[in-house]
This record gives C-alpha cells, structure tokens and sequence, in this order.
C-alpha cells in the first residue's frame, strides 16, 4: 500500500515536472538564428551563409519523433564569402537561381540519441536535385527559447553546383558543410 | 699574382649571395607576371589556383628575402669599384636598401590584404599561416592598392638598378655586373 502510494507520488510528480519541463517549439526567430556553410578553395578554409530562410517547426524534446522541421532557404541570399563569388555562385553552372530560386529540406525522422541530441533526417533539395541527408542536432533550453544546432556534410556534385568549369573538385572541394543554429520560441 | 687574388677575392660576393640574388630576382619577375596575368582572369576555378600559387610564391619569396638578410649581415660585402663618385656610390647604397624594403612589404602587404580580404593563406595547401588582420573589406582594397603600387616601385627601381649595372660594365668597364654575372668577368 504505502510502496503503491510512493509509486503514484513518484508517477504524478514526475508528470508535473515534465509538464512544466515540456515546451513545444514552434516558432523559429530567423532573424536570431543562422544558416551558414565552410568549404576550401585550395585548401584554403571559406565561410559562407544564406541571410533569407523561413523555418517551420513542431518540436517538443520530450516527443522527439513527433517532431518535424522544414526550411525553405532564398538562394538568392547567398554569400560565399567573397565578392568575385558572389557575383558567380547565382549562374547556371552553380546555384541557377533564376531557375531554382529556392532550397527546401523536409524532415522526414527525427530519432533522439539521448543527452539532448537528435538525428534529423530529411530530403535536402537544392538546384532541383533532392537526396537523402542526416544530420545530428544539439537541444539546449535557453530561458523560453530552444537553441537547435547541428552540421551536416554534403557534396556539392550531388545537387549539380559545379557544372562545366566548376566540376572541378580539386580546386573548389566536393565538401560542404553545412552548418545551423536555430533559435525557436515555444508555444 | 696572390695580391692580384686576395684583392679578387674581396670583390666577390659569396656564391651563396650571387645564387640569392638570381634566384629572387627569377622568383619576383614570376610572381609579378602571374600576379598581372591572374588579375586579367574572370573569376574561375583556374584563377583560384592561380591566386594560390601567387600566395605560395610570394610567402617564399618572403622567406627568402629574409634568409638573404641574415646572410648580408653575416658575411662581407664587396667594396665598390675604385674611383666611383661618392654620390653614386649613396645612390647605389639606397636603392640596394629599398630593394630590401620592397623584398619584405611587397610579400607582407600581399599576406595582409588577403588577410583583410578574408582569405586566409595556407602555404602549399598544408600550413594554414595566421591571419595578420582581422577581416575588413574597405582596409582590404586600401591593401591592394599598396601592394600593386609597391610593385610599380619595385618594377621602377629594378629597371635603375639594371641600368645602372649595365652603365657599370659598357661604360665604366669595372667588374661591378661580373660580380653578380661571373661569366662576364674580363680576364
């Protein structure tokens, strides 16, 4: 009796905390978040970032594998990190904005690993080109905010950026990472 | 015949200093033409690995200017011919000792307009050298603008420096370009 009693204690304490712990995150504050890249050119380390991108988001840390997040990113927003790039990234042998002015990733699974961090997995589709990308996150609680951050390696050959001269993976690497910091407010 | 060879010998520069001298000027005149004809390129992955190599070249050039340095210090220099006027000799002095200066702030004023530009330089695609400056776009174009114009100097003063050696052997007739052209040397 007294054991089943301390159970029930333990049960309704344990939701009440988790209750007031529990927070769905909705509404993504782009403006205090970030979505920037690193990649080498002759080896030589370069950072860039898109300044334009809407979030939409439904994540609850408690609930992680009902939680979905997708982006839709303005290529057109770009910045590679140098002038002469910029006034290139946007052509038809790179992003062909004016064909594909927009990127999109839709996640598709979120598995938690425990310790606060989650595996996202979604389709990432950039110059039209769609595949199948994972990418770790870190959840930390900020006053009533959640701060999303995460990396993700891709391949710039595989969405096409780099056609012609640009195809060229020895001077401009195939190697992109991709690299968020999310800041959301709960519900 | 031994006085005629000890007083030779004084008239030499080390083998050492006469190869430091080819080898930069051969170095320098590289580097310049490749840094005139990268900067005619549109932007393109054959332009990156251009601006690279300009790098690599530039910081060795840089290195052995240095090196050159120390062995000037360390060894003796030849006296100048008997008989030159005191003011060429001031004037052949000064354009030697701002040769040097352009040796060290061409290659340092490149470093640091890359630095400011953004670009870090990595040495040979290996060694990542540290940024002098932090990042900076206008300071960036004030750099690049001294850089081109210390070349102009270097290309100025080289041109009187050559004249002036030339002037020594066709009219003067003493061994001052045979020091640093062995195979000229007059028996």
């Amino acid at each position: 009796m007294n054991i089943r009693a301390s159970l029930a204690a333990l049960v309704l304490l344990t939701a009440t905390v988790s209750a007031a712990q529990a927070a769905e995150y909705t509404r993504v504050l782009t403006d205090k978040s970030s979505l920037g890249f690193t990649y080498r050119q002759m080896n030589v380390p370069m950072e860039g970032g898109f300044k334009r991108f809407q979030a939409q988001l439904a994540f609850d840390p408690a609930q992680a594998a009902k939680g979905s997040a997708s982006f839709d990113i303005d290529v057109k927003s770009i910045d590679v990190g140098s002038p002469d790039g910029n006034g290139e990234i946007g052509g038809k042998a790179l992003f062909d904005n004016a064909a594909h002015p927009a990127a999109r990733f839709v996640s598709s699974s979120i598995k938690p690993l425990g310790n606060n961090r989650f595996e996202v997995a979604g389709k990432l589709t950039i110059k039209g080109r769609t595949r199948d990308v994972t990418a770790p996150v870190a959840f930390r609680q900020d006053g009533s905010n959640g701060v999303f951050e995460g990396a993700l390696n891709i391949k710039r050959t595989d969405f096409a950026i780099g056609e012609g001269v640009w195809a060229d993976t020895s001077i401009v690497a195939d190697e992109v990472q991709i690299r968020f910091r999310l800041l959301a407010a709960g519900k | 015949m031994l006085r005629r060879n000890m007083k030779n010998k004084s008239h030499r520069y080390t083998t050492t200093a006469v190869s430091l001298h080819w080898l930069i000027t051969l170095g320098l005149t590289g580097t310049l033409a490749l840094g005139f004809y990268m900067n005619s390129l549109p932007f393109s992955p054959a332009k990156l690995q251009y601006i690279s190599w300009h790098k690599w070249a530039g910081i060795s050039l840089l290195l052995l200017a240095l090196f050159r340095l120390g062995w000037r210090a360390t060894h003796p220099q030849p006296s100048p011919p008997a008989g030159m006027p005191a003011w060429q000799h001031a004037a052949a002095e000064w354009t030697h000792r701002v040769l040097y200066l352009l040796m060290i702030a061409i290659p340092l004023s490149g470093w640091l307009m890359s630095s400011a530009k953004g670009f870090p330089t990595v040495y040979f695609g290996l060694v990542q050298l540290p940024d002098l400056i932090g990042r900076d776009v206008e300071l960036g174009k004030q750099l690049t603008a001294l850089h081109v114009w210390l070349n102009f100097a270097l290309i100025g003063l080289v041109g009187l420096h050559a004249l002036a050696a030339v002037k020594h052997h066709l009219i003067d007739r003493d061994d001052v370009l045979s020091r640093m052209l062995p195979f000229l040397a007059r028996n």
